[in-house]
């Protein structure tokens, strides 16, 4: 009988390719996030030349935040994100339906998938940009409007809170919907078809089967682009940032949090960044989790439960 | 059958629903290239539905601009995007194959810890970030956008599904087998059978990479290391009225025409991308 070769041990080239992704993590995330949080309960900030700080000062910077108008900028960030998320999911989701239903036989799905995701590619600042160029008083919307003789005057659209926030709203509804419709279409398409076919006998009507099939079954993936939908609202900057030319205006009605946050680390005041950046972290490490269990757990998402549930109700 | 009419009405509505929507999305970029073609002088007049003759006249005013050196942007830009995407996925790759095929005491641990940070907001660690950067003596300089895409959880997550929908470890074992090196086995063998989801890596994060302007406006500091959205922020913020509207129009029509063709050729791999990968960037 031949004696078994020991099995060579590969496990220190595994250590070996994971470490460069380890190693610039640690370095481009992991320590700024020490130093973000560490600075966060130091004074340190510049007036004119002089520099201010470091000084200890405890959780006083968390505390001045919530008194400025931090509370009010994540209100804004919110209004913003709404404008633009509920259009988006409510089209997006009657494309995803419309684009899989074979009956209905759309001409030219390819064309309209590629038009409708355009948007989603072009750089924000860019398309921000041409939002303003093409919005101001004396740019082509107000030429083409009172050509039409729809408007005698220009319209301000920038100068009011609601065409401000309606454009913002309009611009990020416009750069995500071609991506949520092509998600949902894949997960619409992964349903099987047997229980559509089978709904399809029992005398099901398109809007029952949308409500009581379709949806059901998708749900893990319309939490999923809910959450990181809210994490993209989280982080809005490039369109108010350029539109508004980083002041929010009016008044700072459409001023984010990461402009806040963007004009803090312009104006060098380390320890308020740290702070407003430390809320931001745990938000964003929150949801972070949401999405762990959603992408990771066997039945987190409730899919299973979902599908049980969807049975169910058929049955009735 | 019963339902043939409703659905022919249903049809027509989705069409029209559809078409509204296209125009919506070409709307505006029809009128940016009309308006990149006219001149400061008849932008002035009004709207015209059809292109003007002053493209090349624009693009020559552009290109001679000093304080917004649009071209040098593009180009700083495309060598900023370019190597991200390379490195980002070559790196991304080797991860994901580093905790694929090899195990080891700390792979479930690796994994959850990439898994759980797979869509934090950069903006968090923004400020350390700069800190850190000023410190190495890596202020205002391009390096600083690029070496960070090495640790990309997204594109990792990405490779990571691809290599267990279509890397056999059978493979693997064969090439050890005929004795080729760990290292070589990844660069000869599996990064050929990855060259699919690369690509379509490749270009999310050359998008990306492109667009991006959080980063970039926080560590450039001078005109010449400029990337093309910082020099977007700047026109915005200069005294706008006094300004050549062509040119403007111009300007933000070279900034977005690269990824518009680069989407034309390839549209057909990115959309099947963006399912594949089923995270949002």
């Amino acid at each position: 009988m031949k004696t078994k070769r020991k099995k060579i041990d590969y496990s220190k080239w595994g250590y070996l390719f994971i470490l460069p992704f380890f190693l610039c993590f640690f370095i481009f995330s992991f320590i700024p996030l020490a130093d973000t949080i560490r600075y966060s309960f130091f004074e340190y900030y510049r007036s004119g030349i002089k520099e201010i700080g470091p000084n200890f000062i405890g959780m006083e910077n968390y505390a001045s935040l919530l008194q400025s108008d931090m509370l009010k900028y994540a209100g804004n960030t919110l209004v913003l994100w709404m404008i633009g998320f509920i259009p988006q999911i409510v089209i997006a989701l009657m494309l995803a339906q419309w684009f899989v239903d074979s009956r209905l036989k759309i001409h030219g799905t390819q064309f309209f998938k590629v038009v409708i995701y355009l948007p989603n590619l072009i750089m924000a600042s860019a398309f921000a940009m041409l939002f303003f160029t093409m919005f101001s008083t004396n740019g082509p919307v107000n030429a083409i409007l009172s050509s039409m003789g729809l408007i005698s005057q220009p319209v301000d659209f920038l100068g009011s809170v609601f065409g401000t926030r309606s454009l913002v709203g309009f611009m990020n509804f416009l750069m995500w919907f071609g991506n949520t419709t092509i998600m949902l279409m894949a997960a619409i398409m992964g349903i099987s078809p047997d229980i559509f076919e089978a709904s399809e006998l029992d005398g099901c009507n398109s809007m029952q089967r949308f409500f009581h099939i379709t949806l059901p079954l998708i749900r893990p993936i319309l939490a999923y682009t809910l959450i990181t939908s809210i994490i993209g609202g989280l982080q809005m900057f490039d369109v108010p940032q350029i539109l508004t030319n980083g002041q929010g205006s009016p008044d700072r009605t459409s001023m984010t949090l990461i402009m806040f946050l963007n004009s803090h680390l312009k104006s060098k005041n380390y320890g308020m960044a740290g702070a407003l950046s430390v809320y931001l972290f745990i938000v964003s490490g929150i949801l972070c989790f949401i999405v762990y269990r959603i992408t990771n757990d066997d039945d987190a998402d409730g899919s299973k439960a979902a599908a049980r549930k969807a049975k169910r109700k058929r049955r009735k | 059958m019963r339902s043939e009419k409703p659905n022919y009405l249903r049809s027509i509505f989705a069409h029209i629903v559809l078409i509204v929507l296209s125009f919506m999305c070409l709307f505006f970029f029809y009128i940016l290239f009309i308006n990149a073609t006219r001149s400061h002088a008849d932008l002035q007049k009004g709207f015209s539905a059809l292109p003007g003759n002053y493209l090349f006249k624009n693009l020559q005013n552009v290109a001679n601009d000093g304080t917004f050196p649009m071209f040098r942007g593009i180009l700083n830009s495309l060598v900023v995007s370019g190597c991200s995407a390379a490195i980002c996925t070559y790196f991304s790759s080797l991860t994901a194959y580093g905790l694929y095929a090899y195990n080891f005491k700390l792979r479930k641990i690796a994994f959850t810890f990439i898994m759980a940070i797979l869509v934090m907001p950069t903006q968090v660690t923004a400020m350390g970030f700069l800190r850190l950067v000023t410190n190495m003596g890596m202020y205002d300089s391009l390096l600083p956008l690029i070496i960070p895409s090495i640790a990309s959880p997204a594109v990792f997550y990405f490779m990571y599904s691809y290599m267990q929908s279509s890397l056999p470890l059978s493979l693997v074992e064969a090439a050890r087998i005929d004795g080729s090196g760990e290292f070589r086995t990844f660069n000869r063998i599996v990064l050929p059978i990855m060259k699919p989801a690369i690509a379509v890596q490749a270009i999310f994060t050359f998008v990306g990479s492109w667009n991006n302007y959080f980063v970039p406006a926080l560590v450039i500091q001078s005109k010449d290391k400029m990337t093309v959205p910082i020099l977007i922020a700047t026109l915005r913020g200069a005294d706008y009225m006094n300004f050549d509207m062509g040119k403007i129009y111009t300007m933000i029509l070279v900034a977005i025409v690269p990824i518009i063709l680069v989407y034309l050729f390839l549209s057909k791999y990115i959309i099947a991308g963006v399912t594949l990968g089923g995270v949002k960037e």
